[in-house]
């Protein structure tokens, strides 16, 4: 029990344990610092708070419902479970919290220049929303393939004012996304700021990104002890650099009878470059400035991934889930692509509820932990995001 | 070890030889294995034989983030010719042992903590590497891969940015080993036409805080021999040169025996104008 007080946060390093750290190009340790700065002082800040809050509320929709999926439960047959409706956020998706927070420091702190980096493209989405509403200007790095099967995305940050840059190099998904981001910053740093949408990178975005997504466990902590009169058996989210599952999370790393469950990207199989699952089956390393379980080769080069989710396929997790495994108070797990679709439909079919494929992976996997458990328990499944970007991925697998 | 300087470390000494004489040091950098080992091995020997100092050899990581398209792409093509660190050490140590040329590696710090960092170290001292770069370890995260480096004798040379204050420039100054890798502008490796006056202030700034204890060593965009003279004359003790030299070996993939004499034409150039940078 000793070691759960340290759980939640950062040391002044950034260092959770061995995890984390700044391991960044020279250019970017003063800028990092002074991001670190703003972020601990605006943190404090009082007044920042209320206006933040004031955006997730007015503006992002929040709080979200916690919504007890009766006939999802009636047909898993066995704890009750219930949802967590990040995907009835503005967007469709938790990334909002995020990025409504950063944008807000990037405002303060007099940058008029935000890049960013997506993968499925709700963070990119998210930001050109954000950005579009404190009118700062968004440019988003997008690897060319996921532009190609996130089209939808694309459009609509376009729409919304935001430029988008395609990334060619590498695999042409998020990891040479945050790659190009990266070197824009190192080439901008002066006027720019990097919105990061995930708790991954160097120090200070893991335990920024992390506190703006911690409002999802606040909420959901409060809203299951009113509406079951106790708290959840289990919590379960699905994992690519880990950002809903460590905002779920967050809230409940002191109770240590509720077990938390990360899903991670189980792709088409678990041979290599088949999946996106560094916990269950990476090593330690260091891929975006952060030391971390990272998917990679005998040599050290970044393994290719695959997920029928663009939100997932990604070869390294924030250094927090790293941390928080190595101490035994999270377990990660996988599903595959074909759970996360068999998944998909029983959530829209049974409850009307079209689940990104993302959590789709949370979804399938709570549905097989609810039938161990006893019926009066209950589990809390972070909804993260909602499905209609993902419709053709999903058409092109069921054809009429 | 509380000094910076160790007598006997080959790239003092060339620091030391040179600067004696009011000439400045080339670093001349090349992707190792690129486009395949053989092509390699002879665009490394043209750039000793036509006046490198120190040659700086790259081990390609699949996720450069310090790197523009230039050297992206060399990355690429060396790990699809299949390069690993432990294949592009091994042919250092070839080259090593025909030339009295110092040695430096360049490459990102997962391919080393892959290999295991007192492994790489000690293979890298076995094939006469005399100094490490690493542009994503800046100097809070690196204690024990400069310890552990000292023990193999190699030099764990640091950077220093445009931005990198005068608190963290003492500190970097003060840890860095055989010279300072000073990035003279915003932004990733990529040859440019011109050097911005950004660069020779802080090269300015650099020399004036490093008292003669460390040598500075500018780099990223320098690709013209009056780029050296300049940034010599701003105090510079000598200019690293990668990109230009990367670019000619991507121009000649189509017959790579080719590239040595245009490299050796590059380098001798540029030589030269360390020779006079007063003028």
């Amino acid at each position: 029990m000793k070691s759960l007080a340290k759980l939640g946060s950062a040391d002044g390093a950034g260092k959770f344990g061995k995890y984390g750290g700044q391991y960044v190009p020279e250019t970017l340790m003063e800028p990092l610092k002074t991001l670190a700065d703003a972020y601990r002082r605006f943190s404090r800040d009082p007044s920042f708070k209320k206006e933040l809050a004031n955006w997730l509320e007015q503006y992002a929709g929040r709080p979200t419902p916690l919504y007890f999926a009766g006939r999802l439960t009636d047909d898993a047959r066995g704890a009750k479970i219930y949802l967590k409706r990040e995907d009835l956020l503005h967007g469709g998706a938790h990334k909002i919290n995020n990025t409504l927070g950063q944008a807000l420091l990037a405002k303060k702190m007099g940058k008029p220049r935000i890049i960013a980096e997506t993968g499925a493209g709700q963070h990119g989405v998210a930001t050109a929303m954000a950005c579009a509403a404190l009118g700062l200007a968004a440019e988003i790095y997008m690897g060319s393939e996921d532009m190609e099967r996130q089209r939808l995305n694309v459009y609509r940050m376009k729409m919304l004012g935001a430029k988008v840059h395609p990334v060619d190099s590498g695999s042409k998904t998020l990891k040479d996304a945050i790659n190009e981001a990266l070197r824009d910053w190192v080439t901008n740093v002066e006027n720019t700021y990097c919105l990061l949408g995930s708790v991954v990178g160097p120090h200070p975005y893991p335990t920024m990104v992390r506190d703006f997504q911690s409002v999802i466990g606040r909420e959901a902590h409060r809203q299951i002890l009113k509406q079951e009169g106790r708290l959840p058996r289990s919590v379960v989210a699905c994992v690519g650099g880990g950002s809903n599952s460590i905002g779920i999370f967050h809230a409940f790393l002191n109770d240590p009878d509720v077990d938390l469950y990360g899903v991670e990207a189980g792709g088409h199989d678990m041979s290599p470059g088949k999946h996106a699952a560094p916990l269950v089956a990476g090593r330690e390393g260091v891929l975006h400035g952060m030391m971390t379980y990272v998917l990679q080769n005998a040599e050290g080069q970044i393994e290719t991934t695959e997920s029928i989710s663009a939100g997932l396929d990604y070869p390294a997790v924030g250094p927090e889930h790293s941390y928080l495994m190595s101490v035994g108070r999270t377990k990660y797990v996988t599903q595959t692509d074909k759970d996360a679709l068999q998944a998909f439909n029983r959530l829209s079919q049974l409850e009307g509820i079209m689940p990104a494929l993302e959590p789709a992976h949370a979804i399938s996997y709570a549905t097989k932990l609810a039938k161990t458990l006893e019926k009066d328990d209950s589990i809390i499944v972070n909804l993260s995001g909602r499905g209609d970007k993902d419709v053709d991925t999903i058409a092109k697998q069921f054809p009429q | 070890m509380q000094n910076n300087s160790r007598s006997d470390d080959p790239i003092e000494k060339k620091f030391r030889e040179l600067g004696n004489r009011a000439e400045g040091v080339i670093v001349a950098y090349l992707m190792g294995h690129d486009p395949d080992p053989k092509a390699f091995v002879a665009d490394a020997e043209s750039l000793i034989e036509g006046g490198a100092d120190i040659l700086e050899v790259g081990i390609p990581f699949s996720d450069p983030v310090a790197d523009g398209p230039v050297i992206q792409a060399a990355g690429t093509r060396a790990l699809f010719a299949g390069a690993t660190p432990r294949k592009i050490i091994d042919t250092i140590g070839e080259l090593s042992s025909q030339y009295t040329t110092p040695f430096v590696i360049l490459t990102y710090y997962n391919p080393i903590l892959a290999m295991g960092i007192d492994q790489f170290m000690k293979n890298a001292s076995d094939n006469g590497v005399n100094g490490v770069v690493v542009p994503d370890l800046p100097m809070e995260e690196g204690d024990r891969f400069r310890d552990t480096a000292l023990k193999h004798n190699i030099d764990s040379i640091l950077l220093a940015a445009p931005n990198t204050s005068e608190k963290r420039l003492a500190g970097i100054l003060e840890k860095s080993r055989g010279f300072v890798y000073l990035v003279s502008l915003y932004g990733v490796t990529g040859p440019r036409d011109t050097l911005s006056p950004q660069a020779l202030e802080t090269v300015k700034k650099v020399k004036s805080l490093a008292k003669g204890v460390i040598p500075i060593s500018a780099g990223f965009g320098i690709s013209q021999p009056q780029h050296v003279s300049s940034l010599l004359r701003a105090g510079a003790d000598g200019a690293i040169v990668g990109s230009a030299l990367v670019r000619t070996v991507a121009e000649h993939l189509d017959d790579p025996r080719e590239a040595p004499h245009y490299l050796k034409k590059t380098i001798t150039a540029l030589k030269q104008a360390s020779k006079q940078p007063g003028c």
